[in-house]
């Protein structure tokens, strides 16, 4: 069960990938971008990560690929015109990348048996407190103790790029005249 | 059947071998924002396989500040795209080649 999912959604992700390169129109690779964040949120649901799989669904598949379709349809952004890259990319680029993924397959391949995963064995065998089900209760303890400092400090680096965004967006900038 | 927690990295190198080849060939501004989000979602992947195999909460916690520091830059970024298209209508990233030598 686990094989069949994890091979369907694994090539989900990777057809959708493959397709956000292929596509000429960025609506088209938005909509692939899509495909590929909710696969991921079932791989994380596979592994154990529930309150993860909900937030990428929410955060990414819902508010960050809606906030990419809204600006290309705001920018009537066309078809991308064929053009030859940089050199630099074909030459140092793509062997770079080749390496790289070589190397990262290589040493995953010999790492040896990392261990398998199986359904139903998340966190929880982690978890201190109480036999619950999903691992969230673990979760908000370390998040809202040990890290409150750092999810607070979050929310305000969110509120500068909420201003930040509202100030480079508005109307009348990016035209030499000062921001109102 | 269970799965070797391999596979789940070797899938997150493959996704972000592809983000790093879009951000090489797109050539259109928005598109290679997008790669960029596909990267940081490949790194997630590994993040969420290495908590599962140590048991660690921490991992998943990382996640999740990652996912909001990713919210909070497609925010901004996207706006930097709007001014940069208002100021210099396209959105081809060769036309936009103001601070090039």
């Amino acid at each position: 069960m686990h094989l069949i999912l994890f091979v369907l959604f694994a090539g989900f992700c990777l057809a959708g990938a493959v397709n956000l390169l292929l596509q000429t129109h960025p609506i088209n690779s938005a909509l692939s971008l899509i495909v590929v964040m909710t696969s991921l949120a079932v791989l994380y649901l596979l592994l154990g990560a529930e309150f993860l799989a909900a937030a990428q669904i929410i955060v990414y598949a819902g508010a960050v690929m809606v906030l990419f379709t809204f600006v290309v349809m705001l920018l009537n952004a066309g078809r991308e015109e064929r053009t030859l890259g940089s050199r630099a990319a074909s030459r140092i680029g793509f062997p770079a990348v080749a390496v790289v993924l070589a190397v990262l397959a290589s040493l995953f391949i010999h790492a040896g048996n990392i261990g398998t995963a199986h359904l139903g064995t998340g966190l929880e065998k982690a978890a201190t407190a109480g036999a619950d089900n999903s691992n969230l209760t673990l979760l908000s303890q370390v998040l809202f103790h040990e890290l409150l400092l750092p999810f607070e400090v979050t929310s305000i680096l969110i509120l500068i790029a909420i201003l930040g965004a509202v100030a480079l967006a508005r109307a009348g900038h990016g035209e030499g005249t000062a921001a109102k | 059947m269970d799965v070797p927690l391999n596979w789940y990295l070797l899938l997150s190198a493959a996704l972000f071998s592809l983000g790093v080849i879009g951000f090489l060939i797109k050539r259109n501004l928005i598109t290679v924002f997008m790669s960029i989000e596909l990267m940081l979602n490949a790194v997630n992947l590994s993040f969420v396989t290495f908590a599962y195999q140590w048991h660690a909460v921490k991992g998943q916690i990382f996640v999740f500040f990652v996912m909001m520091v990713a919210a909070a830059e497609a925010a901004v970024g996207l706006a930097i795209i709007i001014a940069v298209f208002r100021a210099r209508a396209t959105l081809s990233v060769d036309r936009i080649d103001l601070m090039k030598l």
